[in-house]
């Protein structure tokens, strides 16, 4: 996080492409996609969890983990977001038609 | 299904019903401001929806009725294959969290009211716009018609409809009423009224989850008991394929598939124009985005959902009668175990679940032909007050089509085109999504692709054939080169993105002209008024 803001001068207006706070995201958005999709390491009966196979319960809860790493995805864009828009300035509502 | 009209389900099904037809008639009042000839007033309900009158709109836009029969129904009939839904609904957040506020974005900048809209606008070609409009028309059709086909299962359990009656208009009076009721309110309404009754809906569907996954497993015994006779029942083999019914967990030749159909769906999903339509009609860009984050929990609820496949092998629904529809599975499941108001509240739950889609899926359709073929081809000099009257018209026509459609042909008709419409709608996904970040892609390679796609996936749906039918038997075929099944979507998606950029460096390379592009880059993160006050603390208070 520091190598964005701490290490440049304030002349350098241009946040750079990746950030720590996107790559970040991205990662937390690439996870679930990883998990499911190797079906090959879910496809067993055990453990059983009161009494539901394995492949059911794991994919069951991954909806729940998925859904905290799109929240914490979601707080570092909006902070990654307002820094850009602060950067950017007033300059930012140009150029809209109707 | 032999035992008659059940009274008392049939009362509170009724008595549901008729709470949310007040509710669509009254969203007519709800919420309303500005222009109500403007199309965004009738089409986008003003574009004014909140995070959570999002999320319950969204929530009840994806998952449908049908979806709470299927599913299920898939677990019940194959066992593991069936569950692939729920893999589908996780990857397709994370997915959209990436593309859709930049959708939300750009279309509030432009007034873009359909995809079709922003592929006009940002590519400078109406054939393209058309194209991606009318693969939107074409997949949702069957979707409407599918919604009727869960109507018509939970008609069928309580006794009215269906199989229950020999006289073919008496059978079809009820459904006919229903979508007499769903007609006119949305057509008085618009997108207001799915809005208002997805509240209804969703906390009906959830009292009836949360009530049914703890209530049927302590009746039958525990989960391992249900799970015990569920292997024992997709184990034996069915004597007209030789093979068995199913299995309890993904084997090896079957896991591409499982993979590339949860991948290719969640694809697909944000490319069908009522998900569009309803993130659309959010008020500002973090909505969008919040909603990404606690739509989720509907994935949560599909999965125990999903469970109650397992529910109604272990009950014994269906055994021993040959060729048994398993759509039905769930509702007799729901008929068989839970008393007759509960199971009523339950029928209601679902076929309210069909209303809510069913609407916005013809408002969206009706938004695609107002704007994208009779605006763009029929009558460019079409005022908003004539387009709002030729929408609310073409959701009419959509309508009595599905109607027509779930009428005329059987079932699996409608579900093969719903089959087909899956494969379809992913073909615009290189389009719509690329278009969002690049202007790289040359708009007539992207069509190229787009009907390649189009063809092949067509083509390979219709080759597959099931133990009961010929032609379009299933989704996965195995891929050529790769030797695995794989679902035929992602198939034909693939080549349409290997012919979209192969094209492209020939056509740059040809100088072919590019279009004219009327959006520019800060367009794409563009907030909304509303927000921007939101976001910045020190301006002025009230």
């Amino acid at each position: 996080m520091a190598v964005e803001s701490g290490s440049k001068p304030l002349q350098a207006r241009q946040i750079p492409v990746v950030t720590a706070a996107r790559a970040g995201a991205a990662v937390c958005l690439v996870l679930p996609l990883i998990a499911m999709v190797w079906v090959n390491s879910y496809a067993r009966l055990t453990p059983a969890f009161i009494g539901i196979p394995f492949f059911y319960w794991y994919q069951i809860s991954w909806v729940v983990l998925t859904c905290a790493l799109t929240a914490i995805a979601y707080g570092l864009i909006r902070h990654d977001e307002r820094a850009r828009r602060g950067h950017s300035g007033t300059g930012e509502s140009a150029g809209g038609s109707a | 299904m032999k035992h008659g009209i059940n009274g008392v389900e049939l009362a509170v099904f009724t008595f549901f019903f008729v709470l949310v037809s007040v509710l669509g008639f009254l969203a007519a009042r709800w919420r309303r401001a500005g222009d109500a000839l403007n199309l965004d007033e009738w089409g986008l309900g003003g574009r004014s929806f909140g995070t959570w009158i999002s999320w319950f709109l969204l929530g009840g836009d994806l998952y449908t009725a049908y979806t709470f029969i299927a599913v299920p129904a898939a677990v019940y009939a194959a066992g593991a294959a069936g569950f692939f839904a729920v893999p589908y609904t996780i990857l397709v957040y994370p997915l959209i969290f990436c593309f859709l506020p930049r959708l939300w974005s750009v279309a509030h900048r432009h007034g873009y009211v359909t995809t079709s809209d922003f592929v006009r606008g940002r590519y400078g070609s109406k054939g393209l716009s058309l194209a991606v409009a009318l693969t939107g028309i074409l997949a949702t059709m069957p979707y409407v018609a599918l919604q009727l086909v869960g109507i018509q299962a939970v008609l069928d359990v309580i006794g009215i409809g269906g199989n229950a009656s020999t006289n073919s208009f008496v059978k079809d009076l009820p459904l006919l009423i229903a979508f007499a009721v769903l007609a006119a309110y949305t057509y008085s309404s618009g997108l207001r009224a799915p809005a208002l009754i997805a509240f209804v809906k969703d906390t009906l569907v959830y009292i009836v989850i949360a009530v049914a996954i703890i209530y049927i497993p302590l009746r039958l015994g525990g989960f391992a008991h249900i799970f015990h006779a569920s292997a024992q029942a997709l184990a034996k083999v069915n004597p007209a394929t030789g093979k068995p019914r199913g299995e309890l967990v993904s084997s090896a030749k079957n896991q591409w598939a499982y993979a590339t159909l949860a991948f290719g769906s969640a694809l697909a999903l944000f490319m069908y124009p009522h998900s569009v339509t309803a993130t659309l009609s959010s008020r500002s860009r973090a909505v969008v985005r919040r909603n990404t984050v606690i739509l989720p929990l509907y994935s949560l609820m599909l999965g125990l959902l999903a469970l109650l496949g397992f529910m109604a092998i272990a009950d014994g629904v269906g055994k021993g009668i040959k060729g048994y529809n398993s759509q039905l599975a769930i509702p007799q499941l729901f008929d068989n175990l839970f008393p007759s108001w509960f199971a009523g509240v339950s029928f209601a739950a679902i076929g309210i679940g069909a209303l809510v889609p069913a609407a916005i899926m013809s408002i969206a359709a009706a938004n695609l032909f107002t704007r994208n073929i009779y605006k763009d081809f029929l009558r460019p000099d079409a005022t908003p007050e004539q387009e709002t009257r030729v929408s609310k018209l073409a959701s009419l026509a959509v309508k009595i089509g599905a109607l027509v459609f779930v009428l005329s042909l059987d079932q699996s008709t409608a579900i093969n085109f719903q089959l087909l419409g899956g494969i379809w709608i992913l073909q615009t996904f290189p389009t719509l999504v690329s278009g969002l970040y690049t202007r790289w892609f040359h708009r007539w390679a992207l069509l190229a692709g787009w009907a390649v796609g189009m063809v092949y996936g067509t083509w390979a749906a219709w080759t597959v054939a099931s133990a009961t039918q010929a032609h379009f038997g299933g989704s996965s075929k195995l891929i050529p080169g790769i030797g695995k099944l794989g679902y035929i979507g992602v198939t034909a998606f693939v080549l349409n993105l290997a012919v979209a950029v192969v094209l492209t460096f020939v056509l740059r390379a040809l100088g072919a002209p590019a279009g004219s592009d009327e959006t520019t880059e800060a367009d794409y993160t563009a907030e909304s008024a509303v927000e921007g006050v939101e976001e910045r603390p020190l301006a002025e208070a009230h």
